[in-house]
C-alpha cells in the first residue's frame, strides 16, 4: 500500500511541486521572521554588551514627563552637579563622573543637509571628558574652547570632515557653527558603535546645547572599587538616591537598550508573519484543491484498490502519506529559504543602521518547530477533507465510466450560510465595542469565518457569476467553449478562485480602511489648516526639527507674508496624563493664521502660566474657562494653570496652547518646530515659497510646502502601509496563480479527447491556447470579482464601526479595485501560459485514444 | 476549382508509396509498406484487415493526422504530405470530417451546437437546406437541444455523423464508427452513412474489423502487414468474411517469410 503511494506520488511531480510550494512560501516566511529576530537580536545584545562593556554602573534622573514609567522615549531629567559629589561619597564607589550624553546633536554637512540624512542611528551629543578604555582620538585633540567640537570617526566619514573644518550643529539651540580640532574612535579599531554619530563639546557648551541649562549632567559615570561588589553597590546608590533616580550596571542598560531597538525592529517580524500568515490561507486552499484533484484524477485507482480489499483507513492512509511527505520537504525547503531570508534581512538592516556587526546565523528551535508546525500540520489538515473523499469511492466505481456527477450544493450553501451569519454576528459584536479588550479577536475571527462562508458559498455564486463573465469571451468559438468548460465543475472553478478571493479581499478590505483614514485625515486637516504656506520638517534624532529664529524673523519681514505662527510643542503631563502641547510665539497671529474660534473665554492672546484647551477636551474633562489644573512639563516644577479660552476643534497645539514664555522656561526645546504662514492677499504663493527656501538654508530639517502638499505629506505613512499591502497580495496572488495552474493542468488532461476531436476536426493551435485561456481568466476573474466585492464589504463595516474614532469618510480604493480586477484578469492570463501550450502541443492521435 | 483536374474529378485521396516507420533499429516497426491506395470520389470505401495491418495509420496518414515517413498523401488536390501543422489543421476542418469510435461530442453543448462545430471553428455559415436535409436524414430533429449525456449511444453517434457530413467535406473518415454501438444502432448508422453516399454524393472511408460493416461498403481495401493485399467490390458480409480468413493464412505465411526477405 506504502509502494503504491510513493509511486503515484513520484508520478506526479509537477503537481506536487506547485501545492508544496505554498507551503514553501508560508514556511519560509514564518521560519524568515524567528531567524531574521533571534539574529538581530543577538546583534544588538552583542552591540549593547560592547557599548557598556567599561560601564559598571550610571545613574540618570528619571523623566519629569514620563507615562509608561520606565524612561523609555521619554527624555531623562537633568542632574545637579551636586548630585555628583553625593553619589563619590556612597561606600563602594570609586569614582563618580558627571557627563552629558544626549541624543539629538544633528550636524550640518557639505550639502547643507544632516549628515546622514533619515538614519535612525542615534546622533550623540556630549562633553569632552578625555581618551578612556573606550575612546581614543586619532586625529587633532579634545575641545578646548566653547567654539570647538572632537567627532567620531564615524560622523567624520560619513561627513567627510577632516580636523580644522568649520560645521555647524543643530542642537536643542538652533545651528551654531563650531572648529572641528579632534577625531576619535573606539577599542578594536572601530569608527563608531552601531553607526553612532557623537559630537563632544566643551562641557559647558554640552551642557547649554544638549541639556539647555549650564551646570547640569544628565548622566553619572560610577566607576566601583571592586567588581565583585557591583549589585550592593547599585542598590546602595539606589536607596541613598531615591525614586527621583535610576542606576543600573552596564548589563542592565545594556539589556535594556538591547531589548528596545529589539522592540522597535519588531515590525519587520510582523510584516513576515502577516505574508505567512496570508500564504498559508491561500495555500490551504490550494493543498485542498490538489488533493481534491489527485483524488477525482485517482477514483478508478482508488476504486480498483477498493474492489481489491483495500479498507477505508488505507485509502485514508495512502492521501495522509501523500501529504506527510510533500509537507516534510516543503517544510525542508522553506526552512532552508527562510533561513537564507533572515540571513537576508539581517544584513540588510545592519548595512542600513551604519557599520554594524550582524551576528552569527542561527536558528532558533521556536523557528524549527513553528515552521514544522505550520508546514507539514497545515498539508495535513488540509488533505484530510479530500483523504475521506477517497475512502468513500465506491468500489463499483472501477467499472464505471470515471464521469460521476456532481454532488448537489445544498449542504455546503447550508453550511456557508450559516458561518456567513456566525462570522458576521462575531464582527458585529466585536465592531459594536461590546467585547472591550477581545475586541481585535472578535473582529479577526469575524472576517476569517466570513472568508471561509464565502468559499464555501463561492460554488453556488459561481454558476451564474462565472457564465454571465464568460459571455465577454463568448464571440470567439474557442471563447465560447473556454466559458463552457469554466462552468463545468463548479466546486473546482469555486475552490480555485477561493484562493485568488481571499487573497484579493483581504487587499482590498485593508485597502479600503487604509484609503477611508485617509480620507477622513485628509478632510480633517484641509479645514483645519488655513495656513497658505507651512514650514515644517523631519524629526531625525530625539530632538524635533528646529527653524532657526533669524529666519522666522526674515520670513515675518517679507512683503508677502501676512502672519506667522511658530510653534514649538513638547510632551506635559497635565493633570497626571501625558499630552502634546504647544506654544506659539506670537498668539495673536496664531489666532488668525489658524483661525481659532473661541467658544468660551478668549483665545487671542495667552501669558504665562494660563491655557487653552479645545472643545474636545473641555468636554471629556469637563474642563472650562476659569479652571486651574496641574501640569508638570520637561523642565522645572509642577505648577498650576489657568484655562483662559476654550476654542472650537481646530489645528495646532495638539488640542492644548501654552503660552511661549512657559515653554521658554518649561519645554525641553523652545525652538519652533512647525510655522504656519499667512500670505497677504493676492500674494503669489509659488515665489513666496521660493522665498522662504532661500531664508531656510540654516534651518536644514525643514522646509517650506504649500498646504496642500504638507496634507500630502502628512499622509505618506498610508501610502507606505498601502505599499506594503500590495507587496503582500504579490504574495498571495503568486499562490493562487499556482492554483489556477493545477486545476487548468488537471482540465487539460482530463478532457485530453475531446481536445483531440477538436483539433482533428480543425481548431488551430493558437485557438486551442485561447480556449484555455480564456477558461482560466474567467475563473480568475471571477475570485477577482469577489474577492473586491467581500473586501470592500468588510472594509466598510470595520470602517463604519470606526465611525466614532473618527473615521467619518468611508472611501473605496476604486482605482485600486480596478487594479486589482485587471490583476486578476492578467494572473488568469499567466496561469494558462504552461497548460494551454500542453493542450496544443497535444499528439491528435494519442488524444483521441486516451482513455 | 476541383472539377479542372482530371485526376481530382475522380480521386477524394490517395496515397502514393506510403510507407510508416516507428522507431529505429531494433525496435523498428515497419506499419506502412509502400502502400498506393486511390479512393474514389462519391464513394463508401471500408479499409479492413487484423489488428496491427497499419489500417488505422493509413486512415491517419490519409486524414493529415499522422505524417509518413516516405511517399506522399493528398486530399481532392491538395498535397498533404509536408504541410504545416497550421495548414494540416485547416484542412482537416475545410476538406476533412471525422467520425470517431468514441462519438467524441463536447458535454457542454447541444446536439445542434456539436454538429454545427467544425463550421463554427471555421466561421462558415451554415446552409441552413442542407443542415435540414442531413438533421432529417439523422433523425435527430426532436433531439437537437439535448445534451450529449442525454442521448443514447446510437443518437450520439448519428450527432457525429451529422457533424461531419453538416460541413460537406471532401471526404469523411469514420474510425470503427459502429464499434461502441450495439448491433441495431451500428445498423442504422452504416445504413445512414451508405445512403449520405447514395444520395449526396459524399466521399466516406471507414476503418473496421466488422466483416458486416464492410458489407455495407462499395468497395473493401484489405491491409496485412502493412501492405495492400487484397481488394472487393460491392461486397456481401460472407465474402468478405471468407477474404479475411484467407488473409489469416496469408499474413501467417507472410510473417514465416519475413524472414528469408521474401515479399
Amino acid at each position: 500500500m506504502l509502494r503504491a503511494t510513493l509511486k503515484s506520488l513520484l508520478s506526479r511531480k509537477l503537481r506536487l511541486l506547485l501545492s508544496g510550494l505554498a507551503v514553501v512560501l508560508a514556511v519560509m516566511f514564518v521560519s524568515g521572521a524567528f531567524v531574521l529576530s533571534d539574529t538581530l537580536g543577538r546583534t544588538f545584545d552583542s552591540l549593547f554588551t560592547n557599548a557598556y562593556d567599561n560601564t559598571d554602573i550610571q545613574v540618570q534622573a528619571k523623566p519629569k514627563v514620563d507615562v509608561d514609567g520606565d524612561g523609555q522615549g521619554a527624555v531623562p531629567a537633568n542632574i545637579e552637579s551636586t548630585v555628583v559629589g553625593k553619589v563619590a561619597a556612597v561606600p563602594g564607589v570609586a569614582k563618580a563622573t558627571g557627563l552629558v550624553l544626549a541624543e539629538g546633536a544633528r550636524v550640518v554637512g557639505h550639502n547643507g543637509k544632516v549628515v546622514g540624512g533619515a538614519s535612525p542611528s542615534p546622533r550623540f551629543g556630549v562633553n569632552w571628558a578625555g581618551e578612556d578604555e573606550l575612546m581614543s582620538l586619532r586625529e587633532g585633540r579634545g575641545p578646548r574652547t566653547s567654539g570647538e567640537v572632537a567627532i567620531n570617526a564615524g560622523l567624520a566619514k560619513t561627513g567627510d570632515l577632516t580636523v580644522g573644518e568649520q560645521v555647524g550643529v543643530l542642537t536643542l539651540e538652533a545651528k551654531k557653527t563650531f572648529t572641528v580640532v579632534g577625531i576619535f574612535g573606539y577599542t578594536g579599531g572601530r569608527d563608531s558603535v552601531g553607526g553612532e554619530q557623537t559630537v563632544a563639546f566643551t562641557e559647558p557648551v554640552a551642557q547649554q546645547l544638549m541639556l539647555g541649562a549650564t551646570g547640569v549632567y544628565n548622566v553619572i559615570d560610577v566607576k566601583v572599587t571592586d567588581e565583585r561588589d557591583l549589585t550592593k553597590v547599585r542598590d546602595a546608590l539606589r536607596t541613598q538616591l531615591g525614586a527621583a533616580y535610576q542606576v543600573d550596571t552596564g548589563e542592565d542598560l545594556a539589556k535594556k537598550q538591547a531589548d528596545n531597538l529589539k522592540q522597535v525592529l519588531s515590525f519587520i517580524t510582523y510584516i513576515l508573519l502577516g505574508f505567512a500568515g496570508v500564504a498559508l490561507l491561500v495555500g490551504v486552499f490550494l493543498i485542498l484543491n490538489t488533493f481534491s484533484i489527485i483524488v477525482a484524477q485517482r477514483t478508478r485507482e482508488l476504486a480498483l484498490l477498493r474492489a481489491m480489499g483495500a479498507s477505508r483507513g488505507q485509502m485514508i492512509g495512502s492521501v495522509m502519506v501523500e501529504a506527510t511527505v510533500i509537507g516534510v520537504v516543503s517544510w525542508l525547503v522553506g526552512l532552508a529559504l527562510g533561513v537564507g531570508i533572515g540571513w537576508l534581512g539581517g544584513f540588510l538592516v545592519a548595512k542600513l543602521s551604519g557599520d554594524l556587526e550582524v551576528a552569527s546565523l542561527g536558528v532558533p528551535p521556536a523557528a524549527w518547530i513553528v515552521s514544522f508546525v505550520v508546514g507539514v500540520g497545515v498539508t495535513i489538515l488540509a488533505a484530510l477533507l479530500p483523504a475521506f473523499q477517497a475512502s468513500r469511492v465506491p468500489p463499483v466505481a472501477a467499472m464505471r465510466q470515471a464521469n460521476t456527477a456532481d454532488r448537489p450544493l445544498t449542504r455546503l450553501t447550508v453550511a456557508g450560510a450559516v458561518l456567513l451569519l456566525a462570522g458576521s454576528g462575531s464582527l458585529v459584536y466585536g465592531l459594536s465595542g461590546k467585547a472591550g479588550g477581545n475586541t481585535i479577536w472578535w473582529v479577526v475571527g469575524g472576517v476569517f469565518v466570513d472568508f471561509i462562508a464565502v468559499a464555501l458559498l463561492t460554488p453556488l455564486l459561481g454558476q451564474p457569476v462565472v457564465s454571465l463573465l464568460g459571455r465577454l469571451f463568448s464571440w470567439s468559438v474557442p471563447g465560447k467553449l473556454g466559458r463552457l468548460n469554466s462552468g463545468r465543475n463548479p466546486r473546482r472553478t469555486a475552490i480555485t478562485a477561493a484562493a485568488m478571493m481571499i487573497s484579493i479581499a483581504l487587499v482590498t478590505g485593508i485597502s479600503t480602511i487604509f484609503s477611508s483614514v485617509d480620507e477622513s485625515i485628509g478632510k480633517v486637516l484641509d479645514k483645519q489648516i488655513q495656513a497658505d504656506l507651512i514650514i515644517a520638517g523631519q524629526q531625525t534624532s530625539a530632538i524635533p526639527p528646529s527653524i532657526d529664529p533669524a529666519a522666522l524673523r526674515q520670513v515675518r519681514a517679507m512683503p508677502a507674508v501676512d502672519a506667522v505662527a511658530a510653534e514649538a510643542y513638547d510632551a506635559v503631563l497635565v493633570d497626571g496624563k501625558q499630552r502634546f502641547v504647544g506654544a506659539f510665539d506670537d498668539q495673536a497671529a496664531a489666532s488668525r493664521v489658524l483661525r481659532l474660534k473661541a467658544t468660551n473665554g478668549r483665545v487671542d492672546r495667552l501669558g504665562a502660566g494660563e491655557l487653552l484647551i479645545d472643545e474636545s477636551t473641555a468636554k471629556d474633562r469637563k474642563w472650562k474657562a476659569g479652571d486651574t489644573v496641574a501640569a508638570q512639563l520637561s523642565r522645572g516644577e509642577p505648577r498650576q494653570f489657568r484655562i483662559t479660552g476654550v476654542f472650537a476643534n481646530s489645528g495646532g497645539g495638539g488640542g492644548m496652547i501654552m503660552s511661549w514664555q512657559d515653554a521658554t522656561t518649561g519645554f525641553r526645546t523652545a525652538t519652533a518646530t512647525q510655522a504656519f504662514v499667512k500670505l497677504r492677499p493676492g500674494a503669489d504663493a509659488t515665489s513666496a515659497k521660493r522665498d522662504i527656501d532661500m531664508v531656510l538654508k540654516d534651518s536644514p530639517e525643514v522646509n517650506v510646502s504649500t498646504r496642500s502638499e504638507w496634507i500630502g505629506n502628512q499622509l505618506k505613512i498610508f501610502t507606505f502601509a498601502l505599499f506594503m499591502v500590495q507587496v503582500l497580495l504579490f504574495v498571495a496572488m503568486l499562490i493562487a496563480i499556482l492554483g489556477i495552474i493545477n486545476t487548468l493542468v488537471l482540465s487539460v488532461l482530463e478532457r485530453t479527447r475531446e481536445l483531440g476531436m477538436l483539433r482533428a476536426i480543425g481548431l488551430r493551435r493558437g485557438r486551442t491556447m485561447w480556449m484555455i485561456t480564456v477558461e482560466s481568466v474567467v475563473i480568475s476573474l471571477f475570485g477577482a470579482l469577489l474577492g473586491i466585492t467581500v473586501g470592500a464589504g468588510l472594509g466598510a463595516a470595520v470602517v463604519r464601526a470606526l465611525k466614532d474614532k473618527g473615521i467619518t469618510e468611508l472611501s473605496l480604493p476604486w482605482g485600486l479595485m480596478a487594479t486589482y480586477v485587471i490583476g486578476g484578469a492578467v494572473v488568469g492570463v499567466v496561469a494558462a501560459i504552461i497548460p494551454a501550450i500542453r493542450a496544443a502541443r497535444l499528439n491528435v492521435l494519442n488524444a483521441i485514444a486516451y482513455e | 476549382m476541383t472539377a479542372t483536374l482530371p485526376t481530382a474529378v475522380d480521386i477524394a485521396a490517395r496515397a502514393v508509396d506510403v510507407w510508416k516507420v516507428y522507431g529505429s533499429g531494433e525496435a523498428q516497426v515497419i506499419a506502412l509498406h509502400g502502400v498506393s491506395v486511390e479512393l474514389q470520389r462519391g464513394q463508401f470505401t471500408a479499409i479492413m484487415g487484423p489488428s496491427g495491418s497499419g489500417k488505422s495509420t493509413l486512415m491517419h496518414c490519409l486524414a493529415g493526422l499522422d505524417t509518413v515517413t516516405r511517399g506522399e498523401v493528398y486530399v481532392g488536390d491538395a498535397r498533404v504530405t509536408g504541410l504545416s501543422d497550421r495548414a494540416l489543421t485547416d484542412l482537416r476542418r475545410d476538406k476533412v470530417g471525422f467520425i470517431f469510435q468514441q462519438f467524441n461530442l463536447l458535454p457542454t453543448l447541444t446536439a445542434e451546437e456539436n454538429i454545427l462545430l467544425p463550421l463554427a471553428i471555421a466561421g462558415r455559415k451554415p446552409d441552413r437546406d442542407w443542415f435540414d436535409t442531413v438533421i432529417d436524414t439523422v433523425g435527430l430533429r426532436d433531439r437537437l437541444k439535448h445534451r450529449p449525456t442525454q442521448l443514447s449511444g446510437g443518437q450520439q453517434q448519428r450527432v457525429a455523423c451529422a457533424r461531419a457530413l453538416v460541413a460537406r467535406p471532401e471526404v469523411i473518415f469514420a474510425d470503427e464508427p459502429t464499434g461502441n454501438l450495439d448491433s441495431r444502432s451500428g445498423a442504422e448508422v452504416l445504413s445512414f452513412l451508405r445512403n449520405s453516399v447514395r444520395d449526396f454524393g459524399q466521399t466516406i472511408v471507414m476503418v473496421t474489423h466488422d466483416p458486416n460493416a464492410a458489407s455495407y461498403a462499395d468497395r473493401v481495401i484489405f491491409l496485412a502487414d502493412g501492405r495492400v493485399v487484397d481488394e472487393l467490390r460491392d461486397p456481401s458480409a460472407e465474402a468478405v468474411l471468407d477474404r479475411l480468413k484467407r488473409l489469416d493464412v496469408t499474413a501467417a505465411q507472410l510473417a514465416d517469410g519475413a524472414v528469408d526477405g521474401a515479399v
